[in-house]
């Protein structure tokens, strides 16, 4: 039941985004010009400062992943289906990990485009460690979502909710952006700094448990009036 | 405690009259000189914020799980004491910083933490104010992971720093420092008590006017 | 584990906001074949005490049991005997009529092949199947609601304003199907502002006002005096 309704939920949003390709479009050209607007800010002489390219991709994650968190909800928010998603027999948690899969593959596609271009324009070498630069962002995204995806959740039928997002979001991820940026850095030193990615690895993958799991418990009693 | 409440005050007060005395009277750090003595204020600063942490956040999650009321008035009074003291150990660490290393801000792992736990605690007074009908639970959450996430953030920000060179901030305590320390952090601590107590006190009260408003309607 | 019930009872349910008062000591019961009709004005609480017996918000005080049990020892199983209908029709407008109703199907453990055809048919969409849900009128996007609520077979049946924006001949459609449900052992409950509507298909009147119970009542001819009576004149 609860593995089912947590796919059911997931196959729906994606067959409700393949339809238009709406949020991945938007958000695909968001993160690029999220990336030009720190490259132009930062870019000096055609060359940028040492560690720019990390700290640019994680950006550009954090700023457009907060973007699709709000409209996915809002998906669910026009005709009130988040009501009849609730009132599903399935424990509710189920649909709190079928939104949370669905983010994660919104980001990964993202990752996908932004990695390459990242590396195209600021000639970092991100392909070095492509198994440990996977697990970093593997690492990062999964923390940002979980508690994302609760708080977009929660917010659903809050006011001002799409300045609170936000608000809330950053701080409390701030591990997972210095985790992702220093890790990601870490590979893209000369020398590659493996250890240090991998205690970067082994802290992101701390806060993950953490958090999925507390959003997992608070999941339910956020969620009920 | 409602008996107590005067009483302690009292001794709170004397404590924060008493203090200069005994803070002038501590022997001077080597390095740093007069400046060093703000660490008196500062550090207990920290001591009062991290007590209403604690409280909001475990209030937080009694508040989420049961649905207590009273459960939501210690996790709204610890998260506005948070604000409060967070506010002074951030005025007194980077005044510290100026005269003792002549730059206001280099993002030691102390401060850093404390701002960041600052902006999430102001974040809930934020979500308690906008937030609209049933906003209490939503500020239960953020207190609640904005609890579990400071171990996470101090972690990572001390990583983060050592790759820099940094000056201790902490310095050493000379044993005879220990005292006035000792009876600074335990004000400051009193203080925070007291005023989370007062705090939830207020909150009873228009809880009270609430159930007295409904009571009123209730009567045919 | 399967849950049934045959009466639901709410037990002195309050639920307030600070000073706002929404609900304030309801007590009132319904049983199999009942329509039970929730009459009051706007903001009277009919849509709370809907979503209270819809397990989607909790009481501040007092309880709501199915069967004789409180929600909280049902547990999740619970929610396969209820089905909903707001006025905010709980439809995806992207996918298709067709998609909406497999997806719910599915989410209640129910076999898409054999029960989303036959809802396709009853609400008389089974020519637009295939059609986004954004491109129907009103009264489509009702029918093909009222089908995903009742795909299920729910034993308490709740409605909220089921009536807004229907054409005669839909309102017929949807009020005969009420009296089938009641017929067959569901629990209905109908909150409507609708007087005219409720008149003649309800069987019970719970008449709310700024969250109070005013009267429980078998229907009687009348409904309108009587509502005018207790609620309209202060």
């Amino acid at each position: 039941m609860f593995v089912r309704t947590a796919w059911l939920v997931l196959r729906k949003d994606f067959a409700i985004e393949v339809k238009s390709l709406e949020v991945l479009t938007t958000t695909l050209f968001f993160a690029i010009s999220c990336v030009l607007i720190f490259a132009f800010a930062f870019v000096k002489n055609g060359q940028a400062p040492e560690d720019a390219a990390a700290g640019i991709l994680w950006i550009a994650i954090a700023f457009s992943g907060t973007l699709a968190l709000g409209r996915t909800f809002e998906r669910e928010r026009y005709s009130e289906t988040l009501r009849a998603l609730l009132l599903a027999p399935a424990p509710r948690p189920a649909l709190y990990v079928g939104k949370l899969l669905g983010m994660l593959a919104l980001l990964a596609v993202a990752e996908l485009l932004l990695v390459p271009l990242i590396a195209f324009l600021f000639q970092a070498a991100l392909f070095s460690r492509p198994l440990l630069l996977a697990a970093i962002l593997a690492g990062g995204t999964v923390g940002f979502s979980a508690v994302g995806t609760l708080f977009a959740a929660m917010l659903v039928r809050a006011r001002s909710r799409d300045v609170l997002l936000p608000i809330l979001l950053y701080p409390i991820t701030i591990p997972v952006i210095i985790g992702g940026v220093r890790g990601t850095a870490a590979l893209l030193a000369s020398p590659v700094d493996e250890p240090g990615a991998i205690m970067w690895i082994g802290i992101l993958a701390a806060f993950d448990v953490v958090f999925v799991t507390l959003s997992l418990w608070t999941f339910e009693p956020l969620m009920t009036e | 405690m409602k008996k107590a409440f005067i009483p302690l005050l009292s001794v709170v007060a004397v404590m924060f009259v008493v203090a200069p005395f005994l803070i002038a009277n501590a022997p001077y750090e080597s390095t740093m000189g007069l400046i060093q003595k703000i660490f008196y204020y500062h550090v207990p600063s920290w001591f009062a914020m991290y007590l209403a942490i604690g409280v909001s956040g475990v209030a937080s999650a009694i508040y989420l799980f049961k649905g207590t009321p009273i459960a939501d008035a210690y996790a709204n009074a610890g998260a506005e004491v948070a604000v409060v003291f967070g506010l002074c150990g951030l005025i007194t660490g980077p005044l510290w910083g100026r005269v003792a290393w002549g730059v206001w801000w280099q993002w030691d792992v102390r401060l850093t933490t404390a701002l960041l736990l600052e902006l999430i605690f102001v974040a809930y007074l934020m979500v308690r104010r906008y937030g609209g009908p049933g906003a209490e639970k939503l500020a239960a959450a953020t207190a609640l992971f904005g609890t579990a996430t400071a171990p996470f953030v101090y972690k990572s920000v001390d990583i983060w720093r050592t790759v820099h060179p940094q000056t201790s901030v902490i310095p050493t305590l000379k044993p005879s420092m220990g005292g006035p320390f000792a009876f600074s952090a335990l004000a400051f601590l009193l203080l925070s008590t007291l005023l989370l107590t007062a705090r939830v006190h207020l909150a009873k009260r228009q809880m009270m006017v609430d159930q007295l408003y409904l009571a009123h309607e209730d009567q045919p | 584990m399967r849950v049934d019930f045959t009466s639901v009872q709410l037990v002195d349910v309050s639920r307030h906001f600070g000073r706002r008062r929404a609900l304030s000591h309801v007590t009132l019961a319904a049983a199999s074949g009942d329509i039970l009709g929730l009459l009051g004005p706007n903001g009277a609480g009919k849509s709370t005490l809907i979503t209270i017996l819809a397990t989607l918000s909790t009481p501040t005080t007092g309880e709501v049991r199915y069967g004789g049990q409180p929600a909280a020892r049902l547990g999740p199983a619970l929610r396969i005997r209820i089905g909903l209908l707001a006025h905010e029709l709980h439809l995806y407008p992207e996918l298709s009529a067709r998609q909406n109703l497999a997806f719910f199907a599915q989410l209640y453990g129910l076999d898409p092949r054999s029960t989303v055809d036959a809802a396709l048919e009853s609400a008389g969409l089974a020519d637009r199947a295939d059609d986004a849900v954004s491109g129907f009128s009103r009264g489509m996007r009702q029918r093909l609601a009222l089908e995903r609520a009742l795909l299920h077979h729910p034993r308490l049946v709740l409605f909220d304003e089921p009536f807004t924006g229907l054409d005669d001949r839909a309102v017929g459609i949807v009020s005969d199907r009420l009296r089938a449900l009641a017929a067959g052992g569901a629990i209905v409950v109908l909150a409507t502002h609708d007087l005219d509507l409720a008149d003649g298909l309800v069987t019970r009147v719970a008449l709310v006002r700024s969250g109070r119970l005013v009267s429980d009542e078998p229907a009687s001819t009348g409904l309108r005096a009587r509502y005018r009576a207790l609620i309209g004149a202060a």
